[in-house]
């Protein structure tokens, strides 16, 4: 039987590879997938929840808006990824260390 | 796969399968519409722009197209922890169940709300996109 629990494992499983990806990678871009993963586990969980715990289309409405966000944020990003690599030549993220003292 | 491929362009290959399965999720949960939504957007836009920041910030000689990980123990075991806590949560949690019949519309009943009760919200999601776009492309400008 396939019911809500699932459906919420299931996305806390994709948040925490999502997670995993964020903390672990050194690439800048494979970062961002860590976020791509993490925004569509909330959306899974919010779908499930239209379902099955009574939100009704207002989830539906909340997951536009999360794939919205997500758009925008990727552009952003990608825009500032370039412009770290035009900078240092590298996108690894973590010798991008300027502020540094 | 996403997260533990050496090579980027797998990594990008396997999110585009997992994006996929996730709309397959979304139609198993009668939300035909965010299914196609995110088949559109994720796969057709998101994903493409990923792709072309990888090429774009990879030079078209370095063939070596891979990339590490860092201190993969310690945040495996700090993820393993946040999963089993939040599994154990959702196991344990009396949620609330609806008995829900299933839509005859979805579209429909989304552009209900979209434009009644979610019309500020979707009013700044437009400015949002806006602000994003020309933030975009005034930072990828070249600077003369």
């Amino acid at each position: 039987m396939v019911d809500l629990n699932s459906y919420l494992v299931i996305g806390a499983l994709l948040f925490s590879l999502g997670l995993f990806g964020v903390i672990t990678r050194r690439n800048g871009v494979a970062v961002l997938m860590g976020v791509e993963l993490i925004l569509n586990a909330a959306n899974i969980n919010f779908i499930a929840f239209a379902r099955f715990g009574g939100m009704d289309f207002s989830g539906h409405v909340f997951a536009l808006f999360v794939i919205v966000m997500a758009a925008a944020e990727a552009a952003v990003a990608l825009a500032i990824i370039l412009n770290i690599f035009n900078n240092l030549g590298t996108i690894n993220i973590d010798e991008a260390d300027q502020l540094k003292q | 796969m996403v997260v533990f491929s050496k090579n980027l362009i797998y990594s990008a290959m396997a999110l585009l399968f997992t994006l996929m399965g996730v709309a397959g999720l979304y139609v198993f949960l009668w939300a035909d519409f965010i299914a196609v939504t995110q088949i559109l957007i994720y796969v057709g836009g998101i994903l493409v722009l990923i792709i072309f920041g990888i090429m774009l910030t990879h030079r078209i000689t370095n063939v070596r197209l891979s990339h590490s990980s860092i201190q993969q123990g310690v945040g495996g075991a700090i993820v393993l922890v946040i999963f089993l806590g939040l599994t154990s949560m959702i196991l344990k949690a009396p949620w609330y169940r609806a008995t829900a019949v299933e839509p005859q519309e979805t579209v429909r009943q989304i552009g209900r709300l979209l434009m009644i009760d979610y019309l500020l919200p979707f009013e700044v999601a437009s400015v949002l996109l806006l602000a994003a776009l020309m933030g975009a492309a005034l930072l990828s400008r070249k600077v003369d």
